[in-house]
C-alpha cells in the first residue's frame, strides 16, 4: 500500500506518520509536499498533526487553502480514504471535508498524555480490524481538540455511525472525567458520509511500538491495509 | 480605507477562555459582570476607495478564512 | 539624524567601566563611534565574554575521547555516540526575561537553545528544562505567592507554546520554589540534536570573497541590548522599564528556518553558519570572522527591516528571533534561494567574508562601526574576582539541634504535597513531549530516555541507523549549594548521575548553567568559585565532562540575592532496550533492596541539614548539607548497571529530596497508565535493622543522605544482587516486599501506614490544588 504523508509548513508529526506506516508496517510511504498539486498513484493520505500556518487564525484555517488539498478532495471523492490526525483532523474540518469542528480545550491548556478511546464504529476502512470491545491506549498532544457540532449534526453523525472514536475510561465508560478537553459526546475521532475519510485528535502514530509504551494506534494502520488488500481481492 | 473585523464565538460553542474571564473579573470585585465573550479583532488596510467593492470582498473572505461558520460569528465595517 | 556624543555617562550607561573604554580606544586607536560602542558594550558583556567567569570555568574537565567539539569552540559542545552519529547539546538560561514577561521569556529561550543546536547542523530532538520560583502556595498569603504562581503559569506556557508548536518533545526537567528566586525566576532551557560526524557544522567566516547571507523575519526593535540587560541586577523599575527588551518569537518560524537550514546543509553550499541569538547581527558576525580569522563587511540598509527608520545601532543591537547568518560558498547562490523559497522565508545577502580581519559595518555606504574582529571577540577583559567565605555560613555550620520529632505519617503526606517534591505533572501534560516518536520514557521517573533512529536525522532520508537511547536528567539543590557550595555542586552532578543509572545509562558528557548572583560581591563571588570546583571534581569522577554551557550572573531581586544555582544536564548512553529501567515497582512479591549505607553516621545531622523536611515543615534553611563521596557514588552508579545489564533490576529509583520515605513513596505511586488512571502498588518495609543507637526515626525516613537507589528485583535473585552488590563494595540490604495497598514501613516499635491511594492524591495533584488557589 502507498500512502501520502501530507507536509505543511510547521507539520510537526508527518516523520512520526511516515515512520508508522513505512518503518514499523514495512509499507510504500512518502513525504507530499503542501504546495505540490497531484495526489497520482497514492492508495490512501495521511494529513499528519503539528501546527501548520503556526496555527495563526484558526488551527487548519489557512492550511485547508493550500494547492494540495484540492487533490485531497479530488481524492477522496473517488473514495479514496483519507486520514487526518490532530491538526490534519483540525484542517479536514476546516476544509469542509468533515463535519464539526475543534475548539479551545476546556481547561484552557495544551494537554499531553495517553487516554483510552473506545471504538464506535467498526465498519469502516479506519476501524476494521480493531476488536470489538477493545479498548484503546493511545496518547492524545493538543490544546484545541474540544470536539464541537450543533446538536443536529450530533445526532446526525450518532445515527449514521459518523463517530468513530470516543473517549472512554479504562473500563471503556464514556465519562466526563475521561475526557480530556471537553469535546462534545466525548468525541475523539468522526468519519465523513461516506466512510473514506476520518479525523481523529489523538496520534495512533505515537502509540505503533512497543518501545513507545503502547502499540494500540497500529491497529488504525492496519485496518487500512485490511481494508486496501481487501479492495484489491474484489477488483483482481 | 481598513476594515475592522470582529469574530466571536457562536452563542452555542462552549467559550472556556470567556468563562475564565468572567471569573478572573468577579474575583476582582467586579462581581456584577455578566457572560463574556472572548473573540478576534482583525484590522486590513485597503488600497482604493471602492468601499462596496472591497465590502463584497471581505464578506466573501471573512466566510471562507477569516471566520470559521461553524463555530464563529463575524462582523466588520470599512472605514 | 545624528548619533550621540560619547559622554563618560553614555559610556557608563552602556555598562563600561573606565578601564574597559581605555582599552576600547586602545584596540581602535580612536573614539568609538555610537554603534561601536554598542557592539563594544554586548560583545563584552558578562552574557557574551564570561569576563567574571573565564579563568574559573578553564578549570572543568572538558576532554574525553568521545569530545568532537568541545566547550567554547562553538555554540554547543559535540559528543560521538557510537555508529557514526553524534549528539549536539547545551543548556541556556532566560532568567531576566522570563522575570520580566514569563510567557515571551521562556518562549524566546526555548527558541534560542534550539537555533544554537540546529546551528550545528543537528536535528533538534528532544528539549529539557530547569525551573525556579518563589513559593506558590497554597498556605503562605499576600502578593508573593500570587505573583509566582503568575510567572510560574507564565513560564510553562510560554515554554509550552514554542517547544510544542516547533514540534521538539520537552521530555524531562526538574522544577523547584523556593523563596529565594522570588522576582528573580530560573528558567534553564536545554536542547539536545543529533548529527553524522560529517555533517558537523561551523560558525566560521571562512574563504574570503564568500558572501554573507542574512535569513529569516525582518529585524526590528526587539530586544534591545537582551545580553547587557542579562548582565545586570533586577531592580524595581527592571520590570517596567525594561519590558521593551523582552523578544518575541515565532515557534512557526523558527520551525521553517530549521528545516531550511538543514536541508540547505546538505548541500555542501555553506561555509559557515551561525545563529543571531544575544547580540543579534553584532555577535554572529564578528564571532564568525574571529573564529575563521578572517574579516567580515555587511551592509546594513540590505538588512530587512520590520520598521522603517532603525539605526545602525538599533540595527546590530536588535535581538530579534529565528535569524540566521550564513556565509555561503561563492557561487552557490542560487541554491541558498532556491530553498528558502521554498520554505516562504526571507533571505537577503548582505555582505561578504573580507582577509582584512576587521568587521566593517556600513550603512547606506557610510562606515558606522570598523573593529578588529578578533579583539573584539576574544579580548574581552577578564576578571579575577575577590572571593570571600560568606558569613552566614558560621551560623549554618553551628547548626546542630534538630526540631523535635514528629508524626510521621502526617510528615510524609506534607512533604509529597510540598510543590517542590510533588509531582510535576501539572507541568509536563502541558509540554509535547512525545513529538517525534522517540520518548521510550516519559517525564515522571528518574530520568527521561529518548530514541534515536534514522528520523532523528538532519536529513529526512531512509537510511539504516542502529536506534540508540540516550537518557537525560537535569539537577540541582540550589539549598545544597546555598549550604555548602563545594558539596551542593557536588550533589546536582552525583545526582544527575544516579538518575541516569537509575534508568540504565553511562554517562556521556554535561552542560551547566551557573546561575549566580553578583560576582562584584565577594561573598556571593566566593558561591561561584566553590561551585565551580564541585562541578569539576564531581564531573570528573563520574566521567561527565563539560560540553559547554552558559552563566547567567546578577541574579537577585531587590529580596536579595537567588540561592546559587549551577543547574546540571547529564545525558547517558543506553546501548540496548532491554536496559531502560523505571522507577515504580512492578509486581506483588518483588523484593525491596537499598542500594548504598541506609544513612551517613559520619554526618551529626544524619542528612538532615538543608533537607526539605527541614524547609517544610518547620520553615528552617539551614544545616550543613548532606555530604556526596564522589568514589561510594561511582561504586554505586557501576554496580547498579552491571546489574540491570544482567537482567536482575525491575526498577531502581534514587534518594533525593525526603529522604528514603519518599522514594519508597514514588516507587508506590509514580507510574501513570492514562490520564486519570495511575497503576499504584503497596509495599511492606522493615527499617529496623539501620536504627543505630542514636539514630532518629525521622532521620532514617527523611534524612537526604547521598548515595541511595531503591531498587526492587524478582524474588529469586535476592542472593545474587545483593551478593553481587558486596562483592563491588556496595552495601546491599533486603528492605520489604511489594504489594498490597499501603505502604508500610517499620521501624523497630514503630509502624507507619500509608493509603498508596491516599499519597497518590496528594503528591500528584499538589500543584494543580495550589495554582487553582
Amino acid at each position: 500500500m502507498n500512502f501520502a504523508v501530507l507536509q505543511f509548513p510547521a507539520s510537526n508529526c508527518d516523520q512520526d506518520a511516515l515512520h508508522a506506516v513505512k518503518g514499523v508496517l514495512g509499507q510504500s510511504a512518502r513525504f507530499v509536499w503542501h504546495k505540490e498539486n497531484s495526489l497520482a498513484g497514492f492508495d490512501a493520505v495521511i494529513i499528519p498533526g503539528g501546527f501548520s500556518y503556526g496555527d495563526y487564525l484558526r488551527t487548519g484555517a489557512i492550511a485547508r487553502y493550500s494547492p494540495i488539498m484540492q487533490a485531497v478532495r479530488d481524492f477522496a471523492a473517488q473514495g479514496g480514504p483519507v486520514l487526518g490526525i490532530c491538526n490534519g483532523f483540525q484542517i479536514l474540518c476546516e476544509a469542509g471535508m468533515l463535519p464539526g469542528a475543534l475548539v479551545r480545550n476546556r481547561s484552557l491548556q495544551f494537554r499531553c498524555e495517553h487516554v483510552f478511546l473506545k471504538t464506535a464504529a467498526p465498519d469502516t476502512p479506519f476501524t476494521g480490524k480493531i476488536a470489538a470491545g477493545k479498548i484503546l491506549r493511545i496518547p492524545i498532544a493538543h490544546g484545541e481538540g474540544c470536539y464541537f457540532a450543533d446538536e443536529a449534526a450530533l445526532e446526525n453523525l450518532q445515527n449514521n455511525g459518523q463517530i468513530l472514536w470516543q473517549y472512554c475510561d479504562a473500563q471503556g465508560e464514556l465519562t466526563e472525567r475521561a475526557n480530556p478537553n471537553g469535546s462534545l459526546r466525548n468525541i475523539a475521532g468522526v468519519c465523513n458520509a461516506a466512510r473514506n475519510v476520518a479525523g481523529l485528535m489523538p496520534h495512533p502514530e505515537r502509540a505503533s511500538e512497543a518501545i513507545l509504551g503502547s502499540a494500540d494506534g497500529l491497529l488504525i494502520f492496519q485496518s487500512l491495509l485490511a481494508w486496501f488488500e481487501n479492495r484489491m481481492a474484489k477488483a483482481a | 480605507m481598513k476594515a475592522k473585523i470582529i469574530v466571536t464565538p457562536k452563542q452555542a460553542v462552549v467559550d472556556p477562555q470567556g468563562k475564565s474571564v468572567q471569573n478572573a473579573l468577579q474575583y476582582m470585585g467586579y462581581k456584577d459582570v455578566g457572560a463574556v465573550h472572548v473573540g478576534k479583532y482583525l484590522e486590513i488596510e485597503l488600497p482604493g476607495a471602492d468601499k462596496e467593492a472591497w465590502r463584497r470582498q471581505i464578506d466573501d473572505a471573512c466566510l471562507k478564512i477569516l471566520s470559521n461558520p461553524v463555530i464563529e460569528d463575524y462582523r466588520f465595517e470599512i472605514e | 539624524m545624528s548619533d550621540p556624543q560619547i559622554t563618560p555617562e553614555l559610556v557608563e550607561k552602556h555598562n563600561l567601566t573606565k578601564d574597559e573604554y581605555a582599552k576600547i580606544l586602545s584596540i581602535l586607536g580612536r573614539e568609538p563611534t555610537y554603534t561601536e560602542l554598542g557592539v563594544f558594550s554586548v560583545m563584552w558583556s558578562e552574557h557574551c565574554s564570561y569576563k567574571n567567569t573565564r579563568p574559573l570555568l578553564k578549570t572543568l574537565p572538558t576532554k574525553s575521547p568521545r569530545i568532537l567539539v568541545g566547550a567554547g569552540e562553538e555554540n554547543a559542545g559535540i559528543v560521538d555516540i557510537g555508529g557514526g552519529l553524534a549528539i549536539a547539546f547545551k543548556i541556556e538560561s532566560h532568567n531576566h526575561p522570563s522575570a520580566v514577561e514569563p510567557f515571551q521569556g521562556a518562549a524566546t529561550g526555548v527558541g534560542g537553545i534550539i537555533r544554537d543546536i540546529f546551528t550545528m547542523g543537528a536535528r533538534p530532538v528532544c528539549s529539557v528544562d530547569s525551573l525556579r520560583f518563589g513559593p506558590i502556595g497554597p498556605e503562605e498569603a499576600g502578593p508573593g505567592p500570587a505573583n509566582n504562581r503568575r510567572l510560574f503559569a507564565g513560564v510553562v506556557s510560554g515554554i509550552a507554546h514554542y517547544g510544542n508548536c516547533f514540534g521538539i518533545p520537552t521530555i524531562a526537567g526538574e522544577v523547584y520554589f523556593d523563596k529565594s528566586y522570588e522576582g528573580n525566576p530560573l528558567v534553564n532551557a536545554f536542547c539536545l540534536g543529533v548529527l553524522r560526524h560529517e555533517q558537523i557544522a561551523r560558525g566560521a567566516a571562512k574563504g574570503a570573497g564568500n558572501p554573507v547571507f542574512y535569513v529569516g523575519p525582518p529585524t526590528g526593535r526587539d530586544g534591545l541590548a537582551g545580553a547587557a540587560f542579562a548582565s545586570r541586577d533586577l531592580t524595581e523599575e527592571s520590570s517596567g522599564q525594561q519590558r521593551g527588551a523582552v523578544q518575541v518569537g515565532d515557534p512557526f518560524m523558527e520551525k521553517l528556518v530549521c528545516e531550511a537550514c538543514l536541508e540547505l546543509l546538505a548541500t555542501d553550499a555553506v561555509a559557515g553558519i551561525q545563529d543571531m541569538g544575544a547580540a543579534g547581527l553584532t555577535c554572529s558576525t564578528c564571532e564568525t570572522a574571529a573564529r575563521a580569522g578572517t574579516g567580515i563587511e555587511i551592509e546594513l540598509a540590505l538588512v530587512p527591516q520590520r520598521v522603517p527608520g532603525m539605526t545602525p545601532y538599533e540595527i546590530m543591537l536588535s535581538e530579534s528571533q529565528e535569524r540566521m547568518l550564513i556565509i555561503v560558498r561563492a557561487g552557490r547562490e542560487a541554491e541558498v534561494k532556491r530553498i528558502f523559497d521554498k520554505w516562504d522565508l526571507p533571505s537577503a545577502r548582505i555582505g561578504q567574508v573580507t582577509d582584512t580581519g576587521r568587521m566593517i559595518v556600513k550603512h547606506n555606504g557610510r562606515v558606522v562601526a570598523d573593529i578588529p574582529a578578533k579583539k573584539l571577540a576574544d579580548e574581552a577583559p577578564v576578571y579575577h574576582r575577590e572571593a570571600r567565605e560568606p558569613s552566614y555560613l558560621q551560623a549554618v555550620r553551628a547548626f546542630s539541634v534538630l526540631p523535635p520529632a514528629g508524626d510521621p505519617v502526617q510528615e510524609l503526606r506534607r512533604l509529597l504535597a510540598w510543590p517542590t517534591i510533588a509531582s510535576k505533572n501539572w507541568v509536563y501534560r502541558q509540554y509535547d513531549h512525545m513529538v517525534r516518536d522517540g520518548s521510550a520514557l516519559c517525564p515522571g521517573s528518574d530520568a527521561a530516555v529518548i530514541r534515536i533512529k534514522a528520523d532523528s536525522l538532519p536529513e529526512t532520508g531512509d537510511a539504516a541507523v542502529g536506534e540508540k537511547y540516550l537518557a537525560l536528567s537535569v539537577d540541582c539543590n540550589g539549598t545544597y549549594v546555598y549550604l555548602d557550595p563545594y558539596e551542593g555542586a557536588k550533589i546536582a552532578v552525583a545526582e544527575a548521575a544516579r538518575n541516569l543509572a537509575c534508568s540504565g545509562a553511562t554517562p556521556l558528557g554535561a552542560t551547566d548553567n551557573l546561575n549566580f548572583a553578583n560576582p562584584h560581591n565577594p561573598e556571593l563571588f566566593w558561591q561561584l568559585q566553590e561551585s565551580v570546583r564541585g562541578l569539576a571534581d564531581a564531573c570528573r569522577a563520574l566521567d561527565a565532562p563539560i560540553t559547554g554551557g552558559n552563566c547567567s550572573l546578577y541574579n537577585q531581586s531587590p529580596n536579595g540575592p537567588i540561592d546559587p544555582t549551577p543547574t546540571v544536564a547529564l545525558v547517558g548512553l543506553i546501548e540496548k532496550p532491554e536496559h531502560i529501567t523505571t522507577q515504580w515497582f512492578k509486581d506483588e512479591g518483588d523484593a525491596i533492596i537499598l542500594l548504598g549505607e541506609p544513612m551517613d553516621l559520619a554526618d551529626p545531622l544524619r542528612g538532615m541539614g538543608g533537607s526539605a523536611w527541614l524547609q517544610c515543615l518547620h520553615g528552617l534553611k539551614t544545616g550543613t548539607p548532606p555530604r556526596c563521596d564522589l568514589e561510594g557514588e561511582r561504586r554505586l552508579h557501576t554496580t547498579l548497571r552491571g546489574l540491570i545489564y544482567c537482567g536482575l533490576i525491575r526498577s531502581a529509583h534514587d534518594c533525593s529530596e525526603g529522604g528514603l520515605a519518599v522514594a519508597l513513596a514514588e516507587s508506590c505511586i509514580s507510574r501513570q497508565i492514562a490520564r486519570d488512571t495511575p497503576r499504584l502498588i503497596g509495599a511492606q518495609v522493615d527499617l529496623t535493622f539501620a536504627l543505630a543507637k542514636d539514630t532518629r526515626i525521622d532521620a532514617l525516613l527523611f534524612g537526604e543522605s547521598q548515595g541511595r537507589i531503591v531498587i526492587s528485583v524478582a524474588p529469586a535473585d535476592v542472593v545474587k544482587v545483593v551478593e553481587r552488590s558486596k562483592i563491588m563494595g556496595v552495601s546491599a540490604v533486603r528492605i520489604g516486599t511489594v504489594g498490597g495497598v499501603e505502604l508500610a514501613v517499620k521501624l523497630g516499635a514503630v509502624e507507619a501506614k500509608w493509603p498508596v491511594s491516599d499519597l497518590h492524591d496528594l503528591w500528584w495533584n499538589a500543584i494543580a490544588r495550589a495554582m487553582s488557589a
